[in-house]
């Protein structure tokens, strides 16, 4: 039920699209939540935290891949233009990239050094990646213009 | 925005929040032991269940709203058999967990993944739509 009408041709890319960005969205709850929960468990502060920046390594940044690749396979099957919805996704998905890398970096420096600020801001920023792709879900499902 | 618009939005939003579940269920049993069991365990509850009934309500409503889809349609009825495969698998691997020590977790897990798997595919290509 993800459009009433589109060209069959997007059918594949987008699905490739889709899982990618559910896959992303996923991983980031899981990182959320472990490093708060590294922020609050002392004892278990490192396991967390090394579970945190795999789940950034080896989840996020894959599922990231595969949704950005999804994306341009859709853009390529047919020419939309430039509509404010596909501004809103490239906006998203271009410093949700930065703050992807910047939360990785901090997260490796938490497994390494210990829990502390660092491991605060990976949960601020992964909070405000979440907020981010809700908004980007929003428009490429009403697409505003 | 449109009823259509607002329900497909619904319709998104639980599905997202169906895989952050099962994603979490995912790094719970394959990632971290007894400490990620004891952090990702509610949450990967709360999303699961959640995102699954509101996939099915959005989805229905859907189904009501758009004049050219039926309850009846052969891809509406497979996801809706998929759903209830899913929370089948979905139902038993909460109690295990919730409990500790559960059994065939793994399978239960791969289970729920290609449940949740062919539900998308079927929801994007709509076989017989």
């Amino acid at each position: 039920m993800l459009a009433i009408v589109r060209p069959d041709g997007w059918d594949l890319p987008l699905l490739v699209h889709v899982a990618g960005a559910m896959l992303l969205v996923g991983a980031l709850v899981v990182v959320a939540a472990v490093m708060a929960g590294a922020l609050r468990r002392g004892e278990d502060a490192a396991v967390l935290a090394r579970l945190a920046y795999r789940s950034l390594l080896l989840g996020v940044l894959p599922a990231y891949l595969l949704m950005r690749a999804g994306a341009e396979w859709v853009l390529s099957e047919e020419a939309v233009g430039d509509p404010t919805w596909v501004g809103i996704g490239y906006m998203t998905s271009d410093v949700g990239l930065l703050l992807i890398l910047i939360a990785t970096g901090l997260a490796w420096r938490t497994q390494r050094r210990g829990v502390g600020g660092p491991a605060r801001a990976v949960v601020v920023l992964t909070g405000v990646l979440l907020v981010a792709y809700a908004v980007a879900i929003w428009a490429m499902t009403t697409k505003p213009d | 925005m449109s009823l259509y618009e607002w329900l497909l939005f619904g319709h998104l939003l639980a599905a997202f929040a169906l895989v952050a579940g099962l994603v979490a269920y995912g790094a719970l049993l394959l990632g971290g032991g007894e400490p990620a069991r004891r952090v990702l365990g509610p949450p990967a509850l709360a999303l699961w269940n959640a995102g699954g009934i509101g996939v099915l309500a959005f989805g229905i409503a859907l189904a009501l709203e758009v004049d050219s889809y039926e309850l009846w349609d052969g891809w509406i009825l497979a996801a809706i058999v998929l759903w209830l495969v899913g929370s089948g698998a979905g139902g038993r691997l909460a109690r295990g967990v919730r409990e500790g020590a559960p059994n065939g977790a793994q399978l239960l897990l791969a289970v729920m993944a290609l449940a949740t798997l062919a539900l998308l595919v079927d929801m994007v290509f709509k076989p017989g739509a």
